[in-house]
């Protein structure tokens, strides 16, 4: 399954200051291991201590963010997108 | 090497890790993602910042303008705030408690709403830094306030909203003719585009990356409320919360004071107030929990319409650590609300306000705010943006031909029924 992901600025400099990038996986869980393999230490950035998606991280697949879907377990089919997002202030 | 001068800021720092940054437009913490929060000197600020300079200054929110972070004297807004604090005794007794004030914001310069705080301080600081692009993701006022603000500076500007806000609130921005982007979503969609537009353009996005900047602008509405209470901090403050911002910055304007010893030390309680429509915080809050689940809006409060809070955490540990409550109310109570303040006080708010006068109510009613304290109301917005959310449930204008006649018959009937 190839996915692609959108990359935050605050987190560019681990990608070499790629934006986008495909990435094989077939749940949101595995997008972040294979981004780790690919981009040492960028996990963390991402993951607390407990292996939960940070509180102030918030994940899109497809424009859905997952913790509307299945969280970490949300299932991704060939050609979806995810977009990793710092939350934002009030308007 | 010569330094750069920062006034009284000394740095962007984390507010999960502590990490520092340097004070350019920045607002996420690259390891955790954390909120990045202005950092003063306020050993400084406390040898400048006294009751006298303070009352001596303009009466504006930039009066306090040491806890402000520009490097340098403002120069977007420099009439904003310093509105009226009144004491509502007829809504107290409606709402059944001592003493009651609002802090009306529904007349803020010039956009009607509080929004002018974060927006003049947000720009200020944009042309600091150099930038002539500004932007904002909102929920309608914060658009109004850049548009206006923008317009006035001589800045360009974009605001994106959600495609279905209020009539007034779009015309509230169109006329300063802006670039005004309608995005067929909810806010938090609004929210995702933006911060993805952020990090692709160079512009001053004012609740993105201005967003360090642009939310300590909310600490002046608290600081205004301590010194027009005669310096003290109100026992009781009830705010409207959509990212929760705002509560957090009243709060912290509070502490501030305290920390300065322009107000004495005293216990106080900082109360939070949703829409049930959209009522992530106070859910978690009633729960006792110390985070919350993101929703999906569906209220006439939209001012308040956010369903992923950003502030939400903070605001929940502010009402955990002051002794205060949250609540919610369902969209006939917030009508009911705008009704009552306007027949005991004749302010005529917006929807936002009609939650916070709703959740006050039943604060009191179930003796989260007791009886014999005192409270202040904060009122965010003006009601004739929001003239779609009252219409038809106001009753109605009683229609005569020009006879003195009819004036009279017309008298006689209501004077038979109101007996
Ligand atoms: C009228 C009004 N009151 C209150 C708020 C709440 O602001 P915050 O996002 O800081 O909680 C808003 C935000 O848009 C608003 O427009
Ligand atoms: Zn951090």
């Amino acid at each position: 399954m190839s996915i692609k992901v959108r990359i935050p600025t605050p987190l560019r400099k681990l990608t070499n200051n790629e934006d986008l990038v495909e990435i094989e996986a077939s749940n949101v869980g595995e997008v972040m291991q294979e981004l780790q393999a690919r981009y040492p230490g960028i996990q963390e950035r991402l993951l607390d201590e407990s292996g939960e998606v940070r509180r102030f991280v918030n994940v899109y697949v497809n424009e859905e963010d997952i913790r509307f879907l299945q969280n970490k377990e949300t299932v991704l089919k060939d050609g979806d997108e995810m977009s990793i997002i710092p939350a934002i202030a009030g308007g | 090497m010569t330094k750069i001068d920062n006034g009284y800021m000394q740095a962007l720092k984390c507010r999960e890790c502590g990490r520092e940054y340097p004070l350019t437009a920045n607002h996420v913490c690259e390891f955790d993602f954390g909120p990045l929060e202005v950092a003063y000197d306020y050993e400084r600020i406390g040898r400048n910042l006294t009751r006298e300079t303070a009352a001596s200054r303009p009466q504006s929110m930039w009066r306090y303008r040491e806890l402000l972070p520009v490097a340098k004297d403002p120069t977007v807004g420099l009439e904003v705030g310093y509105t009226p604090l009144v004491r509502a005794d007829r809504l107290a007794k409606c709402l059944g408690i001592r003493e009651l004030w609002i802090k009306n914001d529904a007349v803020n310069y010039p956009t009607l709403s509080f929004k002018d705080r974060v927006v003049s301080v947000a720009l200020s600081r944009s042309k600091e830094l150099g930038y002539e692009t500004v932007a904002c993701a909102s929920t309608g006022n914060l658009a109004n306030s850049v548009a206006a603000n923008a317009a006035a500076a001589g800045l360009r500007a974009f605001v994106f909203i959600p495609a279905d806000l209020e009539q007034g609130k779009v015309v509230n921005s169109l006329v300063y003719n802006p670039e005004v982007i309608s995005i067929k979503g909810h806010y938090d969609e609004v929210n995702r585009l933006c911060a993805e537009i952020a990090g692709k353009y160079a512009w001053a996005f004012v609740n993105v990356n201005m967003r360090p900047y642009y939310a300590e602008g909310s600490k002046s509405m608290g600081f205004e409320i301590m010194e027009q209470l005669d310096w003290t901090v109100p026992r009781h403050t009830v705010v409207p919360m959509a990212s929760g911002s705002l509560l957090t910055k009243i709060h912290k304007g509070y502490q501030e004071f305290i920390r300065l010893g322009l107000v004495e030390s005293s216990p106080y309680c900082v109360h939070g107030a949703q829409a049930t429509g959209c009522s992530p915080i106070a859910v978690a809050q009633k729960a006792g929990l110390d985070f919350f689940k993101p929703v999906k809006p569906d209220t006439i409060a939209k001012s308040l319409a956010i369903g992923t809070p950003a502030d939400g955490f903070y605001a929940l540990k502010v009402m955990k650590e002051t002794g205060g409550s949250a609540d919610d109310v369902s969209d006939d109570e917030i009508r009911e609300g705008i009704r009552l303040l306007a027949e005991c006080e004749g302010i005529f708010a917006e929807t936002a306000g009609g939650v916070t006068v709703g959740v006050a109510k039943k604060l009191i009613a179930n003796g989260s705010i007791p009886k014999d304290d005192s409270a202040v109301l904060c009122i965010t917005g003006n009601g004739l943006k929001t003239l779609d959310a009252v219409a038809g449930h106001v009753g109605k204008a009683k229609e005569i031909r020009p006879s003195l006649r009819e004036f009279e018959a017309l008298l006689n009937n209501e004077e038979k029924i109101n007996r």
